[in-house]
């Protein structure tokens, strides 16, 4: 996501970074560059007129040319420009007193109005409310089956009234039965409809006259086009909006539907839906999205992942085990494990600086991890405890077990030991030294990338492809030694 | 008689479709008139078409594209009013899309599958119902598959369009192995002399890899039980996508060799240029419309009605 638009950015900022002085004739060309970038990533025609109006006026203050580095500046000017765009930050839900909040949710069909109601629902649960899910779309075939799977999928209750086919009544005795019965935040699942269809339109504005919903959302696909623009405003004309969730944000869209929808409702965007389970459900951050897009990575919503799937005891264990070095191929299963409940790899990895790009061309199979956890689940407790005592016999022993060859167990093995190695250094920096070591792996060309790929999985796709003649003749020798 | 029948559901479809693109088509032949006639073509006026060709969605590429081809038969004597502009451009996007590759491709003997996938939220249910029903209108029997075994409540779905419309379906339980489905599906088609079988897939993003190959296997599985199946691979693309369509079709078409689009939810504002940029970059046909909610709302694709609608005037173009 976003990843292309990225990749246009940097080169811009390359290109203008890399010049001693910038001329105006420099800003405009970059300024074409990114006009065409974000009229391909979908963002309506108005809106990037007047981003690339604005960004240029700036940029061609005498200010900003006179300073010393003028690149930088236009690139702080882009990325200010794209924050205020997307701002201002807002993914908060209030809450009314007393109970229950009612969120009412709307917009196209095919947008994902029933999977994020089920994650909106998951997201409320996780903030310690009860909430209620109201199947409220009697339009859809087989819409209400939906969200009462997904209800129990989450754990949580869902209102329906079989047979019943106009959803105002549905959505008002849902609110009673949800105050009677401490269900604190009501969702309502309308049903999809076009902005130009003027008696459904006028259907929603009805419900909303009837429940009176404290918030209403837009559900909007991230990957829509020009016409983003003309449905949002339709909405909102009719609805007077609260905020804004783009779905589908996991797919490799360039997301120009963030831009347009903003900056032409004014109303914030809220969440992102990242992915089809039900916990990828993000908190939006213009700013962090801004970084995304000009290549500075997203850190800040890694570690805030990291956070919600360790817990805290469990993390200072861990760091603990890799201080004294007792960390073993268990722990690291574990780790691998929770790890992976954050997310498919690739897109943990494409939030880290500067690796956006270049993992764009690097496949990181899952199974890769899977084969980790196959080789690791053939060893025994003793080897798990102690890897290096994995010799040959072993070795093979355990390639029959997992169904792979000895070198992916000894590959497995080393990086392991490396990874351990590294760990152990790594706990004894302060956390400003870890974000050096950070940053210098982010500048760290793709190879080098490969070369790390040894550290845990240790996949074909991330092996250095080629081995130095020195390199060879020494695992010459050591399988000669072994032998 | 069998063919008037026919004749009288052909010219309903077309009547549909017309009805779905009237609304926009009036406004565009009114507003494209008062900035066209009478007016010279100039620097100008192609900078103003080039504004509704990406507010169309056809995005840069595509749009440089026709805009350079319009400026060279500009510059080389053949158009210099804006009347003609229209006709230059219905002529140029007709030539990308010939009759014979929009037509549905039938098995020669046996019956007939299409393979019907798409991301999620694009349509494909409803737009299988839709092609059911059309299928049926020209006297065919049909039956559906519901490989979608991952959505919830996706099974329920068509089974509820399936008895809607009057066809067979064939279905697991929820998180079954879809092609099993897929395979059974293909024993009864061909037990029961079915003419056409319609695969319903799970929606799934293209950026998937483990979904695509599962979606490579539903293909695989149809291929080995019905030679020569499936007939035909439609790639369902919500009109309102913008430029990731082309990504879609790219990987679809990598994964399951794409035979054609069916353009669904073209009954909004959205209008759907972007297949001109896939036309462009991947040579892939528009095979049908979905202009509304009902099974009947479906029409073959006609580059003429879309060349005007896509020149068509919204309420506000922005």
């Amino acid at each position: 996501m976003f990843d292309s638009l990225s990749e246009k950015f940097t080169l811009m900022v390359r290109n203008l970074s890399g010049r001693g002085r910038i001329t105006p004739a420099n800003v405009r060309q970059a300024m074409e560059d990114i006009r065409s970038a974000l009229l391909e990533a979908d963002v309506h025609y108005q809106v990037v007129e007047d981003f690339t109006q604005r960004v240029m006026e700036k940029a061609t203050g005498t200010q900003v040319l006179a300073s010393l580095e003028p690149g930088q500046q236009i690139v702080k000017i882009v990325f200010d420009e794209l924050v205020a765009l997307m701002g201002p930050v807002d993914s908060s839900i209030f809450f009314v007193d007393p109970p229950p909040t009612i969120i009412m949710m709307c917009g196209l069909q095919g947008s994902g109005k029933t999977t994020t109601c089920g994650k909106l629902a998951l997201y409320l649960k996780s903030k310690g409310k009860n909430p209620l899910l109201v199947a409220a779309d009697t339009q859809r075939p087989a819409a209400i089956d939906q969200l009462v799977t997904l209800g129990q999928q989450v754990d949580v209750p869902v209102y329906k009234q079989d047979g019943q086919a106009d959803p105002i009544p549905i959505c008002r005795n849902a609110v009673a039965f949800a105050r009677q019965n401490g269900r604190d935040v009501v969702i309502l699942d309308t049903a999809g409809r076009l902005h130009i269809d003027d008696a459904l339109m006028e259907q929603l504005s009805d419900i909303a006259g009837a429940t009176k919903p404290h918030q209403i959302f837009l559900v909007v696909d991230a990957m829509v086009g020009q016409d983003a623009v003309n449905s949002a405003r339709a909405f909102n004309q009719k609805l007077e909006l609260d905020g804004i969730i783009l779905t589908k944000f996991d797919s490799d869209t360039r997301g120009g539907a963030a831009l347009s929808v903003k900056a032409i409702t004014g109303k914030p965007i809220k969440f992102l839906g990242v992915g089809e389970k039900l916990q990828m459900l993000e908190e939006f951050h213009p700013d962090r999205i801004a970084q995304r897009i000009l290549g500075m990575g997203d850190i800040l919503t890694l570690v805030e992942k990291a956070q919600s799937q360790f817990d805290q005891a469990q993390t200072e264990k861990m760091q603990e085990k890799l201080a004294n070095a007792t960390f073993t191929l268990d722990d690291f299963l574990e780790q691998m494990r929770s790890m992976r409940k954050m997310g498919p790899m690739k897109q943990l990895l494409g939030m880290l600086p500067g690796l956006g790009s270049a993992l764009k061309d690097i496949q990181l199979p899952e199974e890769e991890l899977d084969r980790a956890e196959a080789i690791i689940q053939s060893m025994s407790r003793k080897e798990r405890e102690n890897p290096d005592i994995v010799d040959s016999s072993r070795r093979r022993r355990i390639a029959r077990g997992c169904g792979l060859q000895t070198e992916d167990v000894s590959r497995l093995v080393k990086g392991f030991s490396a990874a351990r190695d590294m760990a152990r250094k790594m706990s004894g920096l302060s956390m400003g030294s870890k974000m050096k070591m950070a940053q210098a792996m982010s500048t760290m060309s793709p190879e080098s990338l490969s070369a790390m790929g040894h550290l845990g999985s240790a996949g074909p796709a991330l092996r250095p492809s080629r081995l130095s003649p020195e390199q060879k003749r020494k695992m010459r020798d050591r399988r000669r030694r072994g032998r | 008689m069998a063919f008037d029948f026919l004749k009288k559901a052909i010219s309903t479809g077309v009547d549909k479709l017309r009805g779905g693109l009237s609304r926009t088509r009036h406004a565009f032949l009114g507003s494209l008139k008062s900035i066209l006639s009478g007016r010279k073509l100039d620097e100008e006026l192609l900078e103003d078409l080039r504004k509704r060709l990406i507010l169309a969605d056809l995005g840069v590429a595509a749009t440089n594209s026709i805009t350079s081809d319009l400026r060279q038969a500009w510059h080389a004597g053949k158009i210099d009013s804006g009347d003609q502009v229209l006709e230059f451009l219905k002529s140029e996007m007709k030539s990308y899309w010939p009759q014979e590759s929009r037509t549905l491709h039938f098995a020669t003997a046996g019956p007939t599958v299409i393979l019907v996938t798409g991301i999620n939220g694009a349509g494909k249910t409803t737009s299988i119902a839709k092609l059911g029903q059309y299928l049926k209108a020209q006297n065919k029997t049909v039956m559906v598959a519901a490989c979608d075994t991952f959505r919830a409540a996706a099974v329920e779905q068509l089974t509820i369009w399936a008895s809607r419309i009057g066809v067979d379906i064939v279905k697991h339980q929820m998180g079954s192995d879809p092609a099993a489905v897929a395979y059974d599906a293909c024993e009864a088609v061909v037990a029961r002399h079915i003419d056409v079988l319609i695969v319903d897939t799970a929606g799934r993003l293209h950026t998937q890899d483990h979904l695509m190959r599962e979606l490579e296997k539903i293909r695989r599985v149809i291929h080995k039980k019905i030679p020569d199946a499936p007939h035909e691979v439609l790639l369902v693309l919500d009109a309102t996508t913008g430029q990731n369509a082309i990504r879609q079709a790219e990987e679809f078409k990598k994964a399951v060799q794409l035979t054609g689009i069916f353009l669904a939810k073209l009954d909004g504002t959205a209008k759907g240029g972007i297949v001109v940029a896939i036309r462009h970059q991947l040579d892939l046909p528009v095979k049908f419309i979905g202009i509304g909610e009902k099974p009947e709302d479906i029409a073959p694709f006609s580059p003429d009605d879309f060349v005007e609608a896509i020149f068509a005037q919204t309420e506000n173009p922005g």
